[in-house]
């Protein structure tokens, strides 16, 4: 391809991502329902759902603690975003970057897109070592273990560095493709999660419907953990399902999704992401998972390719290699954007390079793919107070005679109230978990209220008025 | 052309999961599942493009 024409579809990929960064979006650009169903069904339908369903079979949650714990807490995932992301969303149409601008300053902004960076390096690395488990069948290499924390072959790195370069190559330069190739795949990705579970439950033991609660109950999910693994109770499966997206919903990254909203009740959608992706997807791939135990004998190994080409022979490979690869390449281009707004001179596709060679790095150590749980809590936890200082800064902040959009106002660049509320709020986190032993899946709920009322506070003593007729 | 491609897709689509119900049943045997399934797969991926609409950047996160 000639070098200049290259050049420009990057540009204008690059400004399709922006449209609308700055700005309020217009009310023809608004959307309807359905394409909020498709987005969350797909999005949440994805690589990981290969991992966290195993997972909970090898923490040993039970039966009726899974079936339970999921659905209120996937309930609990939707209310958030109906009620919490989705109504600032239609309120203030504009980004959680640009809002956070307005709150807490650029300088702040840019701290926080450096943290998310560093977090979707680590999501888009454990996905490609997910779609590596599948591509490495044919090599017949050894598979990593649920207690592997290096890796352990080289043809594992061999692997990982062939898919995790060339993920990196076509988040550099192919973004748009990839992006219209996961549309094509989200609907048959979900049929090949369904079928493959329906298909080996006759080995499991499911030979009518009848049979099935017994089998999840003394096969499935028997509540016995793997060796080396705690147990997880309804609590764990409520808490993990309500907070595994706690960066989306209650730490506000989806108003950049839910702006487009023509009403706040459009929040309400996110079910379909819920329900297909984070309890019959998460359901299907224990399934899956619990056969391949049962057949090895409870072996340690953790791999979703073999489990899932074991089972419907090479759609189930193709699945899962899909899913992850899906997962990884916006996963990826995203914390390039985001390194790239320390100095947006840099070229995207280098920053998008050096950031993916980081994140194969990564994804050859298999702690990343067995210790998705609680990465993934870790994730949420740590977005999480910056929604809070949205909700409040939104809804509280006036009615306390404070001023709301601080930064903005006041013409800061970085409000210390904020970066108050979010460093004393970790903090407070890992002290109760050290401390306390309280851990990661429960510390999001207290440190909700924890971010609220610092930021409450910090502000009440740190804000100083400004002129009325402020430029903004 | 597009209402016949859409019609193949979803043929192929339905030949990625009504097997796995023949399976249960008893009906087919796990192998022709598998092959039923990678027929169905392909099938998909060489009809669906064509006829789905590309989503919008402005809905990526």
């Amino acid at each position: 391809m000639e070098p200049t024409l290259k050049k420009s579809n990057l540009v204008s990929k690059l400004n399709a991502v922006n449209e609308y960064e700055r700005e309020r979006i217009p009310e023809n650009k608004l959307k309807d329902w359905r394409s909020f169903i498709g987005t969350y069904a797909g999005e949440h339908t994805a690589g990981t759902e290969f991992v966290l369903g195993p997972l909970f079979v090898a923490h040993g949650v039970n039966a009726f603690d899974l079936v339970t714990g999921l659905l209120i807490g996937n309930v609990l995932a939707v209310l958030s975003w109906a009620f919490l992301t989705a109504k600032i969303s239609v309120l203030k149409r504009i980004t959680l970057y640009y809002q956070l601008e307005k709150i807490a300053g650029k300088n702040f902004t840019l701290v926080y897109n450096l943290v998310n960076a560093a977090m979707f390096c680590f999501l888009a690395g454990s996905m490609i070592a997910v779609s590596a488990t599948a591509v490495g069948i044919p090599f017949d290499i050894p598979m990593p273990t649920l207690q592997d924390v290096y890796p352990n072959s080289v043809g594992w790195v061999i692997v990982v560095f062939a898919v995790g370069l060339l993920t990196t190559l076509v988040a550099m330069v192919g973004f748009d493709q990839v992006s219209k190739f996961a549309n094509v795949a989200a609907p048959w990705m979900i049929m090949i999660f369904i079928a493959a579970a329906i298909a080996v439950l006759p080995q499991l033991g499911v030979n009518s419907l009848g049979d099935f609660w017994t089998v999840a109950k003394t096969k499935i999910w028997n509540g016995v953990p793997l060796p080396g693994q705690d147990v997880f109770t309804f609590w764990h499966v409520m808490f993990f399902a309500w907070f595994c997206n706690m960066a989306m919903h209650i730490g506000m990254a989806d108003m950049s999704l839910l702006r487009y909203a023509k009403k706040w009740q459009y929040g309400f959608s996110s079910a379909a992401g819920m329900f297909l992706g984070h309890y019959i997807a998460w359901i299907a791939s224990g399934i899956l998972y619990s056969l391949f135990l049962l057949q090895s004998n409870n072996s340690t190994e953790f791999a979703p390719g073999p489990v899932a080409y074991n089972a419907v022979g090479i759609a189930g490979a193709l699945c899962v290699i899909i899913a992850g690869w899906t997962t990884a390449n916006p996963t990826l281009y995203r914390a390039g954007l985001a390194i790239q707004a320390i100095n947006p001179k840099w070229k995207t596709w280098k920053v998008t390079f050096v950031v993916g060679l980081f994140t194969t790095v990564a994804a050859c150590f298999p702690a990343l793919v067995m210790k998705l749980l609680d990465f993934v809590a870790l994730y949420g936890l740590v977005l999480m107070p910056v929604g809070a200082v949205i909700f409040v800064d939104t809804y509280w902040l006036p009615k306390l005679g404070l001023i709301d959009e601080y930064a903005e106002k006041a013409g800061k660049n970085f409000n210390m109230a904020v970066a108050l509320t979010w460093v004393l709020t970790l903090v407070l986190c890992v002290a109760l978990n050290m401390s306390f032993g309280i851990e990661i899946f429960f510390l999001g709920l207290p440190g909700w209220f924890v971010a609220v009322a610092i930021y409450i506070v910090a502000s009440k003593v740190l804000q100083k008025p400004v002129l009325s007729n402020y430029k903004a | 052309m597009n209402t016949i491609l859409k019609y193949l897709s979803f043929i192929c689509l339905a030949l990625t999961i009504i097997p796995a119900f023949l399976v249960f049943n008893g009906s087919i045997s796990l192998d022709q599942n598998k092959t039923l399934m990678a027929v169905g797969t392909f099938g998909w991926f060489l009809t669906a493009p064509f006829w789905m609409k590309q989503k919008k950047s402005d809905e990526a996160k």
